[in-house]
């Protein structure tokens, strides 16, 4: 394979690519996301490919990213038509090569229903999930195979990096980035322009970049997808980066435990250096850079960019204090510009459609788009990518599909264990930066969990803060020995125990925690318990001077109790009380012994007839 | 040099220097635990903190908001404007004076400390206290002064302690005792601080001023005098 000698090179490619054979013949994708793998998309694919060879036919199988309705799948769709089919097993294959081939109808259960009619929906774009978002950085995920350069070049891509090289200065090209008003994705939401010049201005010639593939927050899976799903455009982020703040070396940190997504980017880096897109005078034009992979073992502090920066050194992953920041002082005491996958990810589409472009979606101060990984009590998880300034609202219902079996919405934790919550009231607030901090949560990195009227904001609270606590580094005191003391005060209301003066405790540590700690960790940790507590401080209160959990969930509050008037006798809960808290004779109603319950709340699972009920 | 602005007195110290050392120069107290004048600033106990806010921009005469700040590690900068006492100083200092009693009640040094930032009592107590609290401070003696890393901190959160490595006798350790000397917590036994307690517990009952599973270990030829004199300077600096 030949090194590309320059940019005009690299657009005679692409347009060979687009005349060549077959480039437009019948395709259909196979979503590779991790969430269809698990479901055994890797097994449909085979079986698709197997069906289509036995029918001598001209069909393309390819395995992609994940497309983000990972509630669905295994997800394929067929092109150009982008009719989709979900939940595809791989005895399903003849029915689907023969919807395209033939153009036979398939079975219902292959189709997405539409949630008010019932109707099955045919074309992707017309799924209630996908026709709300606005997808710019996710564009190619469904379609690229990531595995292929030849299928990123022809979908336009690195033709951003040659207009960066060739048409702008480093200058133009940082204030292209402001003015697009691009803010950081990794969860602080700096001006990512404003960054990216003041590394550029520091005095010196060796400068670093670094890629933040880190992704700490649980539940939270976009930079994987992006990585997983089209590697070659986070690479062209960089390199445009590179250029513009005048850098010769990158690192990835990327999580060990994310192995698709290493060996999609090892692969996009081999194939990138070979076409002479990476490495040394790149396409011809005495650009050089070079980038190389390190792999994070998992701890959530690493993803902070100071412990990023000692794991990178070979050092212990532990947050220093800033300043200097990584712009003054970094790697290696040198330079340093550090962004979020999804940051860069946005470069190379800004620099190739403009500024105005791009500033074109969002509000005055949150401009473009933002993914967001959805989960919890709502139909539709899944990846979604919406335009900043969109309600949280249209996210959860029209997206979202709404909260499942009826139930009503509560609150929605925003920004993961460093966010806080927004209760019902606040559906319509606008999400974007500002909006969401008056509110005491933050954008974040993009981690929404949704809460139905089941879930105890207290316990829900408690959950967050239990993993901040776990995923302290100890290096300083109010992080270390505060976010335990608010944790086990947290355990004693949640079990019963709780005193007044707890929430006045919570109020203090909190608030101390967050002024005082060392880095990020310690000062957003506080931020779910902080923000229950301004949105749902009657269940607090409850929980703490009335002795009862209003959702009734926490165990220390509850208690199991047989309806004597439903109950059959039927012994069935008894057999199955792992505890023999459950007494009764044949045919007569039971009683369970709550001082032997451990409220598991298996009888109330296995009866048939309603008869426990929780006080 | 630099000017700044501290408790509304206008300063002036040389480039370079961090908050704190400006403070103590121009005679603001500022309490500290992990910071040591013989070693680099670590910035973990929180004790140090002032309020910090950066100078308005040209222009624009509205002061800009202050925030908490380690002073041992804050570097002075043109324009700061430093609060060393303000209330939201206090509290914090108060609080955080609280957590560290959680790991070490039965310490008198750790109460008399807390005592003098205004703790009346220690709400919160860590079950496995074991008054360390996880300052560094000897492991930074170690590597800083000694220059031979027996020690180091490992593990993460609540579970992060002072152990050589592997947690087993380390070959490098010289018994030379700045460990013990150091310890803030003043639990001068140092099985305690060095992390051999299993060494130590069948033979020395008593607090020792050398490693006896290091002199065990046939180490005595490379035996150093402990930096005392310089140990007790520093401990006057920092009202230790
Ligand atoms: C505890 C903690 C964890 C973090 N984890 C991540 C992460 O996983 N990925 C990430 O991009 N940024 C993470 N950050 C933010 C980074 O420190 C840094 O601000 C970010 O990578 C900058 O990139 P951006 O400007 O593109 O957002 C974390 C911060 C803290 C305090
Ligand atoms: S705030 Fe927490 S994670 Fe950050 S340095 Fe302090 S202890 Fe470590
Ligand atoms: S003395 Fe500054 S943080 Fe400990």
């Amino acid at each position: 394979m030949t090194k590309l000698a320059d940019p005009a090179a690299l657009a005679a490619w692409q347009a060979a690519l687009a005349a060549a054979d077959g480039h437009d013949r019948p395709t259909l994708t196979v979503c590779g996301g991790t969430g269809c793998r698990v479901y055994g998309s890797e097994r449909v694919c085979a079986a698709l490919q197997q069906e289509s060879d036995r029918r001598g036919a001209d069909l393309a199988v390819k395995v992609t990213g994940c497309h983000g309705f990972c509630e669905r799948g295994p997800l394929v769709v067929s092109h150009p038509e982008r009719q989709m089919y979900t939940r595809v097993k791989p005895e399903d294959a003849r029915e689907v090569v023969a919807a395209v081939l033939d153009g036979r109808p398939v079975a219902d259960r292959l189709r997405y229903p539409d949630p008010q009619t019932g109707l099955p929906i045919q074309h992707e774009q017309d799924v209630p999930f996908y026709r709300h978002q606005h997808r710019l950085v996710l564009d190619l995920n469904g379609t690229l195979d990531p595995l292929s350069l030849d299928d990123y070049v022809a979908a336009g891509g690195y033709a951003a990096l040659a207009k960066a090289l060739t048409a702008l200065t480093p200058a133009a090209v940082i204030a292209e980035v402001k003015a697009a008003g691009l803010r950081g994705r990794g969860g602080a939401g700096f001006p990512t322009g404003a960054k990216w010049e003041a590394c550029r201005r520091q005095p010196g010639d060796v400068k670093y970049l670094i890629c933040n593939a880190d992704e700490g927050d649980p539940g939270a899976y976009m930079d994987r997808s992006i990585m997983e799903g089209n590697p070659h455009r986070v690479l062209e982020g960089l390199l445009i980066g590179a250029y513009a703040i005048g850098a010769r070396q990158g690192f990835v940190y990327i999580r060990n435990e994310y192995p698709l997504a290493v060996k999609h980017l090892r692969a996009a880096i081999a194939q990138a250096e070979a076409r002479g897109l990476l490495g040394e005078n790149i396409l011809g034009t005495g650009f050089s850079f070079h980038l190389s992979v390190r792999l994070g073992s998992g701890a959530f502090v690493c993803g902070e960019e100071t412990a990023l920066m000692a794991s990178i050194e070979g050092r212990v992953g532990e947050p220093r204090p800033r300043p200097p920041y990584p712009a003054e002082a970094g790697l290696w005491g040198k330079p340093t510009n550090i962004n979020n996958v999804k940051s860069w990810a946005a470069v190379p589409l800004i620099i190739a459609n403009g500024a105005a472009w791009y500033a074109a979606l969002g509000t005055p101060t949150s401009k473009g788009t933002l993914i967001f990984s959805v989960v919890g009590k709502i139909n539709n998880t899944g990846l979604v990518e919406v335009p900043l300034g969109i309600s949280l609202r249209q996210l959860i219902f029209d997206i979202g599909g709404g909260i499942p079996n009826g139930k009503q919405f509560k609150a929605a934790q925003i920004g993961g264990p460093s966010g806080g919550c927004i209760p019902a009231e606040h559906l319509d607030t606008p999400i974007d930066y500002e909006s969401l901090s008056a509110l005491g949560a933050i954008v974040g990195s993009g981690g929404l969990v949704v809460a139905d009227e089941d879930t105890c904001m207290v316990d829900f609270a408690r959950y967050f803060m239990q993993f901040t606590q776990e995923e302290s580094c100890g290096k300083c005191v109010p992080c270390r020995v505060g976010t335990k003391a608010m944790l086990a005060t947290l355990e004693r209301i949640c079990a019963g125990q709780g005193r007044p003066g707890d929430v006045e405790y919570l109020l203090e540590l909190g608030e101390t925690i967050k002024r005082s700690s060392l880095c990020g960790l310690g000062q957003t940790a506080p931020n779910p318990v902080l923000s229950t507590l301004r949105h749902f401080r009657a269940e607090y209160d409850a929980h703490i001077l009335h002795q009862t959990c209003p959702a009734k969930v926490c165990k220390g509050l509850i208690t199991y109790q047989v309806r004597p008037e439903k109950c059959t006798g039927c012994m069935v809960c008894l057999r199955n009380c792992a505890v023999g808290a459950i007494h009764g004779a044949k045919q007569q109603p039971h009683t369970i012994d709550p001082a032997v319950c451990t409220r598991c709340g298996m009888c109330q699972s296995v009866c048939k007839f309603d008869a426990v009920a929780v006080n | 040099m630099i000017q700044l602005t501290i408790d509304d007195r206008r300063v002036t110290v040389a480039e370079g220097r961090t908050l704190l050392e400006a403070c103590r120069e121009h005679g603001f107290p500022v309490p500290t635990l992990c910071y040591h004048p013989a070693l680099k600033p670590y910035g973990g106990c929180r004790l140090c903190v002032v309020e910090v806010a950066q100078p308005p921009p040209p222009g624009d005469a509205r002061p800009r908001p202050a925030r908490l700040a380690a002073a041992c590690t804050y570097p002075c900068e043109p324009g700061l404007v430093v609060r060393t006492n303000s209330e939201a100083v206090q509290r914090s200092r108060r609080l955080t004076a609280e957590l560290l009693l959680a790991g070490a009640y039965q310490s008198p040094e750790m109460w008399a400390l807390a005592k003098s930032l205004g703790v009346e009592q220690v709400r919160f107590q860590l079950p496995e206290a074991d008054n360390c609290v996880v300052c560094g401070l000897c492991v930074r003696a170690c590597q800083e002064i000694v220059g031979v890393s027996a020690i180091s901190l490992i593990k993460r959160g609540m579970a992060k302690q002072v152990s050589p490595p592997f947690e087993i006798a380390s070959a490098a350790c010289l018994g030379c005792g700045t460990c013990v000397l150091i310890c803030p917590t003043g639990v001068l036994r140092l099985e305690d601080v060095s992390g051999y307690r299993s060494a130590h517990a069948a033979g020395a009952a008593e607090a020792r001023e050398y490693c006896q599973t290091c002199s065990e270990l046939d180490l005595e030829p490379h035996f150093v005098a402990a930096p005392e004199a310089l140990l007790a300077a520093a401990r006057e600096g920092t009202g230790l």
